[in-house]
Order: structure tokens, then C-alpha cells, then sequence
């Protein structure tokens, strides 16, 4: 497959399929096809905006959970993770290697609702050995975003 | 009083100032903060964080002391390495290189080591500034062979014959090129070849976009039988990889010559600069990756300005070299310099006229496509609407 299209997408999802054509020498229906089949596939998940909550009056609250699990016959990790991203509180879930089972990074108005959805939801699903809850802090960068804006270099007239 | 006009050498007074300074001028008094500039050729990429991280790495062990004069055996090893590498050529580090600040001191050497007064250098325009000037501080005399759109702005073997004299001693050959996107091929170079193999003339080949080509992997003139003899090669790290700041290049050629630049090079310069040096190292190890990354990325935004304005109704040769389109105004009744002075000033936008660039850039303007893709989108808006605003005003006339 070529991923092209798609790499181009994932760095700057509102490039139109005109646009996009015209960078890859390839014609519009062409692109567009591609993409809706992507669509359809599920390749491409979706066009959210990165968004740097820091700067608005919402003072939202991100942690990073490690959870601990007991795998479960016959569906391993699987059931369990469907029980804990069903939750709109859950914005990524992941299954890791090494010293815990999945990072669940949730996003809360407050400390203490994201501390009450450890546990009051979380920690008390049946599978659950464990949990350790650590706040995000500051965010530097993000889908090869930065959060700061690199300072500019001095304006220059030259002539190259 | 010191009457500065006498105290001034007559060779420096003598060269001609940028056609473009009254350009500059208006650039600097814009009072705008919409201004979009696609007139400074080069990258707007930082330098990858591994070769800048290097760079630091070699401040903070405290390697702040001149290197050889040649440079660091080290980077003119993998200098060695990268050029057997990208464009098969062989070149012997310790014997055929010297590290230079910037391509722009290669050129100067090399012109210095080899133009006695009142020899000619034969130098292809439209092409990038500096040829000329440097040739005339010597007592050089450049002679400017004019290469046309309807040949891609390519120099064909019929125009270099017809240029050169007696005392023709070198021909400077700067593809890919700025400010025409123009690319030499094989076919090309071998014409090129079968005219100066029989001759005594050193060719100053300026590859300095030789990473940026399009479609069609760079050919070096030195690649050419009997060529890389009788060849400078002058190459850097500025367009490659985005490294413009760190002033450095170098030039590849004959011990003979070599030997004799080196001289100039220890006298005026000593060395290029050691930080600069060690990134340098970095960027030619570990720094392929970069270059395809950055080079890809340029190939989308040509692909997009060229359908841009060739949509807007401007005529343009698709460019397969280094980052600049060079379409021609031609259609519009204005000069190169009227155009891109009323385009800054109703539009914002900063292109620079092809007279900048000597004979032959009449009619065409530079743009360089280094730009983020919505600078180019909005400057491509900008550029159709203020076509439309000049046929309007044409048509009440």
C-alpha cells in the first residue's frame, strides 16, 4: 500500500483532495476515491483538531493511569479494555508491554472527578489488580506538535 | 578631509550593486504584518535536531579551536563517503577537498586560484548573483551566455561554442539552478563535455541543489568522461540540509587545484567554523533520511505553486530543480521590477524580478517555494487576484 496520501493527511488533515492531487501529480476523483475508502475501512479514524486547552478559560485536568489486570480466559486483555473505553472520560487507551497491563490517559474538569473515576469506575472493574494514577503537568508536544511557539530569528534582508 | 572615492579600490567600485536593493527597500519599510515572503531562497525547515544536537555536543566538550585548514579529517572523510555514495564519484579526502564557508567560498577561491587579469569566465544567466562579481575582483571579465524558456533555461553546447575565446578560462555551471529550477541531464552534460574536453577550461560546476531535484536523480559533470579532471565542484550543506546559518560547504576537484585554493582558503579564511564542522559530521553520517524527508516536501509544494500559476494564467516551465519557480509576466505588459514592486505593494507578497538575476531574467519573476503550504496557497490567492485587478485596469484603457 501507499501511504503517501496518508502521511500527508496525518500531518494536515484540511488539505483538500484538489490540493492533495495536485502535491502527488494525481487526479482529484482519484484521491478522493482513496480517501472515502479509507473512510470506509477505518484506516482513518477521523479529523479531530489539536488543541492547547492551556489557553482557554477550561481548566481541564489530564492523567496518565497505569492499570494492572488480570487477563481473562479466552479474550486476554480485550474484554476488559472494552470496559474501560467505552467511557467518554477515556480519551486513549493502550495495551503495554512490561511493568503494567494498560495506560489509560482520561481527561477531567477537576482533580477530584478524575480521582473519583479511578475509583469509583475504573479500579473497581472486575479483572482490575491495580492502578497508579500520575497527572499530567505541562505538555510540550503532541502529534509532532509543539505546545510553546519556537521564537523567530530576527528579521533579515538578504538576497540569495 | 579623506576623500573615501580615491581611497576605495576602482575594482570594488567598479561592481554593479544589487538591482534589487530599491526592491529591499520597500520591503523593509512595509509597515504589514500579512507580508508573505517567497523571495529568500532558502529552506524554511530548521536544521534536524540530530545535526544541531551535534553542534551542541561539540560546544559543550569544548571543541572551540580551529580545525585543519582543509577541515576535519573526519568530515571530509564522510564528505568522501557521501559523494561516492549519492553521485558515484571518487574523490580522495586528503588530497581533493578543502571545507569551505559556505558554497560562496568555494566559488570565490576557485575563481581566485584559477582567472588571471583579463581572462574570461563564462557564466551562464539567469543564474545566482555572485559569479560575475567575484570574476571582476579579480580582473576577470565575465561573459554571460543567455540560456532561453524555450530550452528549459538549460545551457545547450551550441550557446557555450559560440562563447568561448581564446581567453576563455573557465565556465561556470550552476544547475540546478537558481533562479530557474533549470537541471543539466546526462545527455546535456555530454554536450557540454564534447565542447571543453579538447580545451584547457576549468569548469566551476555550483551543485549546491544537487540534493533538490525532482523526478530525475542529479548527474554531476564530473560524472561525464574525461570531465573530472578539468572540474571544480563546489557543493554544501546549506540546501541539503537546511543548514544555511552554519556557513558551510566545500569544493572537490584536482590535487593541483586544490593545493592552490587551500593556500588562498589558510590565508583569508583558516578554517570554516568548528561547530558548523562537527554538525557537519553528523548531518552526512546520519543525515539521508533528512534530506528525502525535506526534499519530498518541496516536491509537493513545486507540484502546487506550478498548478497555481499556471491556473492563474501565467506561463511556467516546470522546474525540476532546486526550489524556485520562474514564471514569465510577461502576458501582463509589466517589467519584472513593476510586477513585483505592485505586487508587494497592493498584494504583500515579495517575489523578486528575474533582472536580478542578469540578461534573460527580463519578463520572469522568481518564486521561491521553501514556504509553508499556506503561505503559498494564500500568496497564489493573492497573486490571482491581483491579475485580475491588472487586466481590469487594462481593459477601461
Amino acid at each position: 500500500m501507499n501511504t503517501e496520501l496518508l502521511s500527508l493527511l496525518e500531518k494536515d488533515a484540511r488539505l483538500t483532495p484538489a490540493q492533495l492531487a495536485t502535491m502527488l501529480g494525481r487526479e482529484e476523483a482519484d484521491v478522493a476515491a482513496e480517501i472515502a475508502e479509507y473512510e470506509k475501512n477505518h484506516i482513518i479514524l477521523g479529523y479531530p483538531a489539536l488543541v492547547d486547552w492551556t489557553k482557554t478559560d477550561d481548566e481541564l485536568v489530564t492523567a496518565l493511569i497505569e492499570v494492572r489486570i488480570a487477563p481473562q480466559r479466552g479474550d486476554g486483555f480485550d474484554r476488559i479494555a472494552e470496559r474501560i473505553y467505552q467511557y467518554e472520560e477515556v480519551e486513549s487507551l493502550y495495551l503495554m508491554s512490561g511493568a503494567y497491563d494498560l495506560a489509560v490517559t482520561i481527561t477531567g474538569r477537576s482533580l477530584r472527578a478524575v480521582a473519583e473515576f479511578v475509583h469509583a469506575r475504573l479500579a473497581v472493574i472486575d479483572g482490575v489488580t491495580g492502578t497508579a494514577t500520575h497527572f499530567i503537568l505541562k505538555k510540550y508536544k503532541e502529534k509532532n506538535h509543539l505546545f510553546a511557539k519556537l521564537p523567530e530569528q530576527e528579521e533579515r534582508v538578504l538576497f540569495v | 578631509m579623506i576623500d573615501y572615492d580615491s581611497a576605495l579600490s576602482s575594482r570594488v567600485k567598479g561592481i554593479a550593486p544589487s538591482g534589487i536593493r530599491k526592491f529591499f527597500d520597500l520591503l523593509e519599510n512595509m509597515d504589514s504584518n500579512d507580508a508573505i515572503s517567497l523571495g529568500v531562497g532558502e529552506p524554511d525547515f530548521v536544521t534536524p535536531w540530530h545535526i544541531r544536537d551535534a553542534g551542541v555536543y561539540a560546544l559543550e566538550k569544548g571543541f572551540t579551536k580551529y580545525t585543519s585548514n582543509a577541515g576535519l579529517a573526519e568530515l571530509r572523510r564522510q564528505i568522501a563517503a557521501y559523494m561516492r555514495r549519492r553521485f558515484a564519484l571518487d574523490y580522495d579526502p586528503m588530497k581533493q577537498m578543502v571545507v569551505t564557508v559556505g558554497g560562496s567560498e568555494g566559488i570565490d577561491i576557485a575563481v581566485r586560484a584559477i582567472v588571471n587579469q583579463g581572462d574570461e569566465v563564462i557564466v551562464p544567466v539567469p543564474s545566482f548573483v555572485c559569479y560575475g562579481p567575484i570574476v571582476e575582483l579579480v580582473g576577470g571579465v565575465p561573459v554571460y551566455v543567455q540560456t532561453r524558456a524555450e530550452n528549459e533555461f538549460r545551457l545547450t553546447a551550441e550557446e557555450l561554442k559560440a562563447a568561448i575565446t581564446p581567453r576563455t578560462k573557465m565556465v561556470i555551471l550552476p544547475f540546478p539552478n537558481n533562479p530557474t529550477g533549470a537541471i543539466l541531464e546526462r545527455s546535456d552534460l555530454e554536450a557540454l563535455a564534447a565542447v571543453l574536453r579538447g580545451t584547457n577550461i576549468i569548469v566551476l560546476s555550483d551543485e549546491i541543489y544537487a540534493e533538490l531535484t525532482y523526478g530525475v536523480h542529479h548527474v554531476s559533470i564530473a560524472n561525464i568522461e574525461g570531465m573530472k579532471e578539468r572540474t571544480l565542484l563546489v557543493n554544501g550543506f546549506s540546501k541539503a540540509y537546511a543548514m544555511t546559518g552554519w556557513r558551510l560547504g566545500y569544493v572537490c576537484g584536482p590535487q593541483e587545484l586544490i593545493r592552490q585554493m587551500l593556500k588562498i582558503h589558510q590565508y583569508a579564511i583558516m578554517c570554516a567554523p568548528t561547530t558548523s564542522q562537527y554538525a557537519a559530521v553528523e548531518a552526512m553520517k546520519d543525515g539521508d533520511g533528512d534530506i528525502e524527508m525535506m526534499r519530498k516536501d518541496y516536491d509537493y509544494r513545486r507540484r502546487f505553486l506550478l498548478d497555481k500559476l499556471r491556473g492563474a494564467g501565467l506561463e511556467c516551465f516546470e522546474p525540476r530543480g532546486a526550489f524556485y519557480m520562474f514564471p514569465s509576466i510577461q502576458s501582463t505588459g509589466m517589467t519584472s521590477a513593476e510586477f513585483c514592486e505592485q505586487f508587494l505593494l497592493k498584494e504583500h507578497v515579495a517575489a523578486i524580478p528575474g533582472t536580478a538575476f542578469g540578461a534573460g531574467g527580463e519578463g520572469f519573476v522568481r518564486m521561491c517555494y521553501a514556504s509553508s503550504l499556506a503561505n503559498l496557497s494564500e500568496a497564489m490567492d493573492r497573486l490571482e487576484r491581483f491579475l485580475k485587478g491588472i487586466q481590469g485596469a487594462g481593459s477601461r484603457e
